[in-house]
């Protein structure tokens, strides 16, 4: 039996459309109205001024610990934009651009990270699942949605989010693998911002990238500028249009960097040097965006002060709404099961008891205090 | 009426699940073609086609996780583990997620599918085929429990563990598959979850158990009278979440005697829960300490030797006497 060679289609590409002056490539660059790019450049600033608040927040203690995605916002962003409001976004939890661009209220991704379940429940009508914290396993159910759609017989779509070290993971394979095998329409976006707490990249995985990934579940992958959010909306775009025709998952990865922490549990100057930091300073998604959108015409600097003070109002807004919450301390036992269990019963007995009688808890049954405000 | 085993009952409740719910999905390895390594798929496939009944390729985590995406869009998926011994690929999604989503997003995403494994020694298998892990699977908050023990009970079961509004561990005790026939009903009968049967009325002693163990248990108690006089009450548990412990309140305050049996380990094992709950609820009315026919606190020892380490009628015999002569 001879040995002979298997050849594989092995080329990935890799897409930058605007680079870090600023500057455009014409052949590539995506339609977009006025009005989109505005829409962009409000969605990215009030991210990255979400995020700045955040830190200040976790600082005075006024919320838990926080995983700020500075510097990332173009990745999480893109896809949102490129998506219907119909399609299902799937996060892990470094997607907040994308996040708020979807729709969730401000106040309640406060809340999550403030420690309340409101934070993970989404608005009625929206096809958003709330921030995943095990890593990877959202993949799995991003799968299963994008399942459901193609068994529903429609033209949606689902992408789900994951890390470089994510891609370590059992689940990210066993969830591209099976999403492939089934031709499932599902986008897959690796937020590759070349840290996973104290490991970097290269120590992750010994591919040359982690898009071609793509290439051994027998589906396309590409590799983009993850801090270009034209090429993030361009790459999305294209990855779901094939989508809806039947065409299969879609491997992108973004290739960003994590400007701080991990979360603010951790202190990054014990595994990585500030010089590796520095080079990624200019590759900045907003100030890039910034200066097209400026050259443009789309955006003056007076426009653009107005819109940052808009911002900050809305933020400020979003805190107070936040702060205002009050969880309603009964009601885990509402969400267990449909139906309460004898034993769950029992216990919720006991605790309203206990409540009661500590006078320090929340009366039986009350109502959370201010559901609305964080609408 | 017919005369069916456990896995032309189980099979019997899954056809009447594809017809009566068009978003019902059966989804595991070999359930397809291969009508299952048990065969309980039997004639799925070529009745309903490979879009309701899924050969899915060899990874259990992505059969829950895939699952978990299938109810959040609206389906109904019943997954099948070939043997409960891998479903531990599966339980990163079933405690993280599929037990989890309708807390987390209070309400607003469930997941109302039923994972079916097969447990429990006794069939001469290969390690990973015979263990009864229920325990770990009882302890997770959000996860109901639910153990046939013979054809009736289990088409009955398993239906309604396919209409809950929340996941249900199927436990299958798959010695129990083939060993005998019952009359089933030919209309679709479900048994309401967490409720109790008593399966043989008596004053002497309660013994209590579920799944394979009700099999020398049954034949312990007809043991017990007819050599010993002993008139023992047998209650079968059938779900370990929810846990009836009024129909055990009220056996144990009748008899004030009981024997809690099981093939899982005992520490920490489905007994010692029963066992608290009587505590809790009716120390007063026992006459006697309780007894633990169990496993071990051991890996099920290969097939060759596994028998004797697993309840049998000597032992549940033994420790009724045991009780009894407190």
């Amino acid at each position: 039996m001879p040995r002979k060679k298997i050849t594989l289609e092995n080329t990935i590409d890799s897409l930058s459309i605007l680079d870090e002056k600023g500057k455009v490539d014409k052949k590539l660059e995506p339609k977009l109205s006025k009005d989109d790019l505005l829409k962009l450049f409000r969605a990215m600033t009030l991210a990255r001024r979400y995020d700045e608040r955040m830190l200040k927040l976790q600082r005075q203690g006024r919320i838990g610990t926080y995983g700020p995605a500075l510097g990332q916002e173009a990745a999480s962003l893109g896809p949102a934009f490129a998506i219907d409001e119909s399609d299902w976004y799937v996060p892990s939890f470094r997607e907040p651009a994308g996040m708020l661009y979807r729709g969730w209220p401000m106040a309640r991704l406060m809340l999550w990270w403030g420690g309340n379940e409101i934070g993970a429940t989404p608005l009625p009508k929206m096809n958003d699942m709330p921030i995943s914290v095990p890593v990877a396993s959202q993949i799995q159910y991003g799968a299963g949605i994008a399942w459901g759609l193609k068994l529903d017989g429609g033209d949606r779509v689902a992408v789900a989010f994951v890390g470089d070290g994510g891609t370590s993971e059992g689940d990210f394979h066993e969830g591209l693998n099976c999403a492939a095998a089934f031709g499932l329409p599902l986008v897959v976006v690796i937020q590759n911002n070349h840290w996973a707490i104290s490991l970097p990249r290269h120590k992750q995985s010994a591919s040359k990238t982690l898009a071609q990934k793509a290439i051994a579940y027998g589906i396309d992958g590409i590799q983009t500028d993850g801090n270009d959010i034209l090429a993030m909306v361009e790459a999305t775009r294209e990855a779901v249009a094939k989508a809806r025709k039947g065409g299969g998952p879609t491997l992108i990865e973004a290739v960003t960097y994590r400007m701080g922490v991990h979360t603010t549990a951790d202190d990054p100057t014990k595994y990585r040097k500030d010089e590796e930091v520095e080079p990624w300073k200019p590759k900045d998604p907003l100030v890039r965006f910034w200066k097209y959108i400026s050259d443009k015409g789309v955006l003056d600097e007076a426009g653009r002060e107005q819109m940052e003070k808009e911002v900050t109002a809305q933020i400020s807004e979003a805190v107070e709404a936040s702060e205002s919450y009050e969880p309603n301390l009964m009601e885990p036992f509402d969400h267990c099961f449909a139906e309460r269990t004898p034993a769950l019963e029992q216990q919720r007995a006991q605790f309203e008891a206990y409540l009661n009688g500590n006078g320090n808890g929340k009366a039986s049954g009350s109502a959370p205090v201010s559901h609305s405000a964080v609408h | 009426m017919a005369m069916l085993n456990m896995a032309k009952a189980l099979n019997l409740a899954l056809r009447e699940a594809l017809a009566e719910n068009d978003k019902a999905i059966i989804l595991g390895q070999d359930v397809g073609y291969d009508e299952g390594v048990f065969r309980i798929t039997e004639g799925l496939l070529k009745q309903f086609g490979e879009e309701r009944v899924v050969d899915f390729p060899v990874a259990e985590s992505a059969i829950i996780g895939l699952a978990i995406g299938l109810c959040v869009t609206g389906y109904t998926p019943i997954c099948e583990m070939q043997f409960s011994g891998f479903g531990y690929h599966g339980f990163h999604q079933i405690e993280s997620h599929a037990t989890r989503l309708r807390n987390r997003t209070r309400g607003r995403f469930t997941c109302p599918m039923v994972i079916r494994m097969p447990y429990g020694g006794g069939i001469r298998a290969i390690e990973h085929h015979s263990e009864s892990r229920e325990t770990i699977w009882a302890h997770l908050p959000g996860m109901k429990v639910v153990i046939p023990s013979g054809p009736r009970n289990a088409r009955a079961l398993l239906r309604a563990s396919i209409q809950d509004p929340d996941p249900v561990m199927f436990y299958e005790p798959k010695a129990s598959y083939r060993a005998f026939r019952e009359e089933v009903p030919d209309e679709p009968e479900t048994m309401e979850i967490g409720k109790a049967q008593v399966v043989r009325e008596g004053n002497d002693v309660t013994i209590i158990s579920y799944g394979a163990s009700m099999r020398p248990v049954l034949e312990a108690a007809e043991e017990l009278e007819e050599d010993h006089g002993i008139d023992a009450e047998l209650i079968d548990l059938l779900s370990l979440v929810p846990l009836d412990r009024d129909t055990i309140n009220a056996s144990v305050r009748k008899t004030g005697r009981c024997v809690v049996v099981h093939e899982a380990p005992k520490h920490i094992g489905p007994a010692a829960e029963v066992v608290a709950g009587i505590v809790e609820d009716s120390l007063l009315y026992l006459e006697a300490p309780i007894e633990r026919v169990t496993g071990y606190d051991l890996v099920l020892p290969f097939f060759n030797s596994e028998l004797p380490f697993m309840p049998d009628v000597r032992k549940v015999i033994s420790a009724t006497q045991k009780v009894l002569s407190f």
